[in-house]
């Protein structure tokens, strides 16, 4: 995206052109620097700039008729004036003259960062994109999905179909089934994947909360709030904002949800000034949304919105086929991150989970794994291993202390011991696993 | 021949148990054995008054200066806000390519921002800059992948959306 962009910074200040330079050499830009606007026009009668960045008060000529004569060599050359001092009179004057912007020192990392990246962005850079689109590997993709069945395929297929576009997609499906999973597939392959994929848990955040961490805050707008912050919709430039457990929001909420959705401009909490944002959104949901409208409790307006493209995702009891798939993809999670050797599961096990109906979808399913490869012997997993076999009421249900002191012991008959190896493996430090041993009482085994 | 290490440099206070899991995070990342020492810069040499904010420059060449046998590179550890003369703060810098870099973790405190105090938060932010600045003294410039620890942060928030881990791309560049 940078890779062929040139940049000239013309400031007589030298500790201003340095840190300019390796500013923007950090960002993987060409950049070069004169100390005053004869030697800026020198190079550029030597060479073209993409970007000249020049300050507008400078011994001799002054940056804005510097700006007139680097238009009259290169007209598209973008020029970005620089001054210390705000001054309304030359901020219009440079803009008229036809200077891309305007910039005051000091600058915020972010608007210097946001400037540059813009005026590139008007740079056409066909081939370059291509270039690193191909170079780049996607980390979220839809392998990450695990599942043959029908009904996983129809929704990969969907996937396919609206990552391509930047409509509002609603992701419905019970808890635990994946939709933030799904959300993650949509961008990664999207156009939008070189920016960012901006989560927000609405379920989890009061009104106020929710407010301040979607839009940001200004320096001052509440007790302590010493700096701006971002919000999500500003971190979101670009790419995609997920708005999980949309369906929580209250109603003064959807209201605002829906101004910035239609205007997709906003005012950070405290502020004033207006922030554009060029985000796609994606919902998710467990609630049945349509109910919801009509009973009064979601807007209809705020619905429409958002529902261009519904995906729904089938409960686990829905595509038993896909179990056993996600069973081998736990144990292999586990068993790695545990630094075990892979085990196989007894087919009674698969036949049992099955006909269960697993309420909390995958996410049930992957806990249950991940325990039984705590609790279990190693090398198979076992019908004993799973926790429907168990009554409830029994003395012989294990707490979370029982299972932590298994594990820990395990761990370090494993590595005959060895207190730094163990300590390293259970990924805690020495002295915490000291305790650990101290708390349980272990002894190595004679 | 002695081997090659990353020394971390803390002008602190910093608790030793931060320190040592930030150093963990630098040997996997960077597969060097990480070494800590505490500063004697004496940084008041540093401070602008009219700023109110510490010279993030002025600092790197100092630490730059410092001289340690078989250390491959230095990351100064700092508690102060910084800025360079065209940024109103950064959060750390590097020389690219080069030997040393700075990190300060004033800036990334939630309570700087009115949010509510979050150590677990704070550790997890300078860990990330810390590997980014000496990603860079490694010859890496910004990356686009988004959770790529070396993509560019301006804000804290930004710096929360990416992982502490090199991408594969990044990884490949300077051989780890």
């Amino acid at each position: 995206m940078v890779g062929n962009i040139s940049i000239l910074i013309v400031d007589d200040e030298e500790s201003v052109r340095d840190s300019l330079y390796n500013w923007f050499i950090e960002d993987g830009y060409d950049v070069a620097r004169a100390e005053n606007a004869k030697e800026a026009l020198s190079v550029l009668e030597s060479r073209n700039f993409d970007i000249v960045l020049a300050d507008i008060k400078m011994p001799g000529m002054d940056g804005l008729e510097m700006h007139r004569r680097i238009k009259s060599l290169n007209k598209d050359t973008i020029v970005i004036i620089m001054t210390a001092f705000a001054s309304v009179t030359t901020a219009v004057q440079a803009l008229k003259d036809g200077a891309y912007d305007y910039i005051t020192k000091p600058f915020d990392p972010d608007d210097l960062s946001h400037l540059i990246r813009n005026a590139a962005g008007q740079i056409s850079l066909k081939t370059e994109n291509e270039a690193l689109r191909n170079k780049v590997v996607s980390l979220e993709n839809v392998e990450d999905i695990i599942g043959n069945s029908e009904a996983m395929i129809k929704v990969l297929k969907e996937v396919g179909r609206v990552a391509q576009s930047s409509s509002p997609v609603i992701i419905t499906g019970e808890s635990g089934t994946g939709k933030e999973l799904i959300a993650k597939a949509i961008h990664s392959n999207s156009q939008r994947k070189f920016f960012p994929l901006v989560s927000v848990h609405c379920g989890a955040l009061t009104e106020s909360l929710l407010e301040s961490e979607l839009f940001g805050h200004e320096k001052g707008a509440f007790t302590g709030a010493m700096f701006n912050r971002k919000g999500r919709f500003e971190m979101a430039d670009g790419g995609t904002i997920f708005l999980d457990e949309i369906a929580t929001i209250s109603p003064k909420m959807q209201i605002e949800l829906l101004r910035v959705l239609e205007t997709k401009t906003f005012v950070r909490v405290g502020g004033n000034k207006e922030i554009t944002s060029d985000f796609r959104v994606i919902c998710a949901t467990n609630k049945d949304l349509n109910a919801m409208v009509k009973n009064g409790t979601f807007r209809e307006d705020l619905f429409y919105r958002l529902n261009v493209v519904n995906i729904k995702i089938p409960p686990l009891r829905e595509r038993i086929e896909d179990i056993p798939m996600l069973v081998d993809h736990f144990i292999r999670i586990y068993c790695t991150s545990m630094s075990r050797n892979f085990m196989h599961v007894d087919p009674a096990v698969l036949k049992r989970l099955e006909r269960h109906d697993f309420p909390g979808n995958i996410r049930e399913l992957e806990n249950m794994i991940e325990r039984a490869i705590v609790v279990g012997n190693e090398k198979e997993i076992r019908l004993k291993d799973l926790p429907f076999e168990k009554d409830l009421t029994s003395n012989s249900i294990e707490s979370l202390d029982d299972l932590e002191k298994k594990h820990i012991l395990r761990i370090l008959n494993k590595y005959d011991w060895n207190i730094s190896r163990s300590s390293k493996a259970l990924k805690v430090d020495r002295v915490t696993l000291y305790n650990k041993i101290k708390k349980y009482d272990l002894k190595p085994e004679k | 021949m002695a081997e090659l290490s990353i020394l971390l440099i803390s002008h602190g206070p910093f608790e030793k148990v931060l320190l040592e899991k930030i150093a963990r995070e630098v040997v996997r990342e960077y597969q060097f054995p990480v070494y800590i020492e505490d500063s004697h810069l004496d940084l008041s040499e540093f401070y602008d008054p009219m700023r109110r904010q510490y010279d993030g420059n002025g600092i790197l060449k100092e630490i730059d200066a410092i001289s340690s046998e078989n250390t491959i590179k230095k990351v100064g550890l700092f508690r102060v806000d910084l800025f360079i003369p065209i940024l109103t703060y950064i959060f750390g810098q590097a020389i690219l390519n080069g030997g040393t870099g700075i990190a300060s973790l004033y800036r990334l405190r939630n309570e700087q921002y009115g949010m509510k105090k979050d150590d677990d938060l704070l550790f997890d932010r300078f860990k990330k800059v810390v590997i980014h600045e000496l990603g860079h003294t490694f010859g890496l410039i910004h990356c686009h992948i988004p959770t790529c620890v070396m993509r560019s942060s301006t804000y804290v928030e930004d710096i929360d959306q990416k992982s502490h881990k090199l991408c594969i791309r990044c990884k490949g560049t300077i051989g780890t």
